[in-house]
């Protein structure tokens, strides 16, 4: 009777510690939102979408500039990435399942994937931005691209890898020819997840700061060019908040609830075509 | 006939092209490691292995060592580890077993959504939220009952290893959670209902079957959680006090490579520095590279076959 006792006690303990748990996780969730929710609110107006940033001391301005250059980096980034990512992806479903280069590349795709940012920011300096003399915006954007392609890649494997063998064997008992079969039928059949695993590469460094220090810089001024160092969200929310100035401070909250809503939304954006994507396949 | 021999060529081609984009990820990687090696150069021919012990790091006098970043690196990430494991795996377990089936997909995604704040924002929310009420209440009183430890001694400044442990164990609790409540579902459902047949609580199926059973999953869970706290730069860069001293307490301010990397990289002049600067990258990049590796193999083997 004892024994059985104690076995009901523990079980209740533990699983009693458990929801617990959960329900940290949940309270975290929303402390962290709620604080930049309230904090961030205050900052966003007509003026943080349109002007330049102040100087500092100055009431008012605006991060303009930096909007539209996160903007650009992102989308550049994107441009680079997308292609290259998925026609490796291709690769690692369609032939490099056992392959030793499938191996390989996927072994490594899966650890970029998790790989300090800062140290691909250190890379793109020591590689562009040195030997350029410059910061610039094209690097800020070839460092994105790097911590996207990992993501494209396998998430595009995981995509074609979920196209019905029927369609493969429909295409090819036509005398289709692989590419073609793969161009005309198994790409269209996969757009949904593809594009998915695009806007989880999108979201996964739109917030990213590291990678953006030491090659796209800063600047408080309008970018005439990607040649010339870029303002961008996430640097400027750093400095801002590393500042003095309480309204530096308060821009850098709205910053903060700009970015964080930006890439919830890509989020639960990726969920909403996953799961839709699952009930119609 | 002609149209065939067009096929093949095509065929070809296709395959050609995205076996280049893929080798392409295998060079960058490789490009990465070369690129940080011999631009590191300078401060390995300098002061070779004892880079790694020295604790002195002064642009000054250029002596430089990497003990200290180095030592906050891995404090940070085993603090972080202390807090998120068990946490983790309890929500891990909330989401897999207990939570009524209708809670489990919105809970899930709300504890994935914790990955998909920026670490700015966390670092951000840790200086200006956490810290000053770690400073105010929970690090006065932590001195206070602990009777004099030097783990909890020096100023309460709120900022230091403590909260930069704190903001990284929120990071990858969702990383650790999703991975192991994934490794949970995987367990049979028959191995859970043998157990519960024979009359094992809950809680005893999950310490001798479940956990058993995905136990090369949860280390992988575990080491992937680790992989990103040990690389991650802004969060810790706002809130660990970037100062270069060695302390016993986690009261004090210390620094990380990533959060030495991201204040000093610009301001480097010289070519030792900047060199020294780089190699902190190298060593950083290779411990993560065996930590997010071993992750990598724990995972597929988990995923594979199960069991022991």
């Amino acid at each position: 009777m004892n024994i059985i006792f104690r076995r009901r006690v523990v079980n209740s303990l533990v699983l009693g510690l458990s929801g617990l748990a959960a329900a940290f996780g949940l309270f975290m969730l929303t402390w962290i939102l709620g604080d930049v929710a309230i904090k961030g609110a205050g900052a966003i107006n007509w003026q943080f979408f349109t002007e330049l940033p102040a100087p500092p001391g100055m009431e008012g301005g605006g991060l303009a500039n930096a909007i539209v250059g996160t903007l650009l980096m992102t989308g550049t980034a994107a441009l680079i990435a997308v292609p290259f990512g998925v026609l490796a992806g291709t690769y690692l479903a369609e032939f490099g399942y056992n392959t030793v280069l499938g191996r390989i590349a996927r072994f490594i795709s899966d650890i970029l994937v998790s790989a300090p940012s800062i140290v691909i920011g250190v890379f793109v300096y020591l590689v562009m931005v040195k030997p350029m003399h410059n910061f610039s915006g094209w690097a800020g954007a070839c460092s994105l691209a790097i911590i996207m392609l990992p993501v494209v890649s396998r998430t595009t494997e995981e995509m074609l890898k979920l196209v019905a063998p029927e369609m493969r064997e429909a295409a090819l008992a036509l005398g289709a020819p692989y590419w073609k079969m793969m161009t005309g039928v198994i790409y269209r059949a996969a757009s949904t997840g593809i594009f998915t695993g695009v806007i989880l590469a999108v979201a996964r460094v739109a917030g990213e700061t590291a990678p953006l220090l030491f090659t796209a810089l800063n600047s408080p001024y309008w970018m005439h060019s990607m040649n010339e160092p870029m303002a961008n969200l996430t640097v400027v929310l750093f400095n801002y908040a590393m500042s003095p100035y309480d309204d530096w401070h308060r821009l850098a909250w709205g910053a903060a609830l700009l970015i964080t809503m930006a890439v919830l939304v890509l989020n639960i954006l990726t969920r909403l075509l996953l799961s839709r994507k699952r009930r119609t396949s | 006939m002609n149209d065939s021999k067009q096929n093949l060529w095509g065929d070809l081609v296709f395959r050609g092209l995205t076996a280049t984009f893929a080798a392409g990820i295998a060079l960058l990687f490789i490009a990465l490691l070369a690129e940080l090696w011999h631009e590191s150069r300078p401060a390995i021919d300098q002061f070779g292995f004892s880079f790694l012990t020295s604790h002195e790091w002064n642009p000054v006098t250029v002596k430089f060592g990497a003990l200290i970043p180095i030592v906050g690196t891995l404090v940070s990430t085993i603090l972080a580890l202390l807090f998120a494991v068990p946490l983790s795996l309890g929500i891990a377990l909330f989401l897999a077993e207990l939570a009524p089936h209708w809670l489990r997909a919105p809970f899930g995604t709300a504890i994935e959504l914790l990955a998909a704040i920026p670490s700015i924002v966390y670092g951000m929310w840790g200086l200006f939220v956490l810290s000053p009420l770690l400073a105010d209440h929970v690090q006065p009183w932590l001195q206070k009952f602990s009777g004099g430890l030097p783990f909890f001694a020096g100023p309460t400044m709120g900022i230091g290893m403590l909260t930069a442990g704190l903001v990284l164990t929120l990071m990858i609790i969702p990383f650790i959670a999703s991975v192991s409540r994934d490794v949970f579902l995987m367990v049979p459902t028959h191995l859970k209902e043998a157990a519960y047949g024979m009359g094992c609580t809950t809680w005893e199926v999950v310490r001798d079957i479940m956990i058993p059973y995905g136990k090369k999953g949860i280390a992988g869970a575990v080491f992937l959680g680790m992989g990103r706290a040990l690389g991650e730069t802004m969060a810790v860069t706002f809130v660990i006090g970037n100062a270069y001293h060695l302390s016993w307490s986690l009261f004090a301010p210390g620094n990380s490579i990533a959060s030495t990397l991201a204040n000093e990289f610009t301001e480097a002049d010289g070519t030792v520095y900047l060199a020294s600067l780089i190699e902190l990258g190298l060593v950083l990049f290779l411990i993560t590279f065996i930590v997010l590796g071993l992750a990598q193999i724990w995972l597929r083997k988990g995923q594979s076959g199960g069991g022991r």
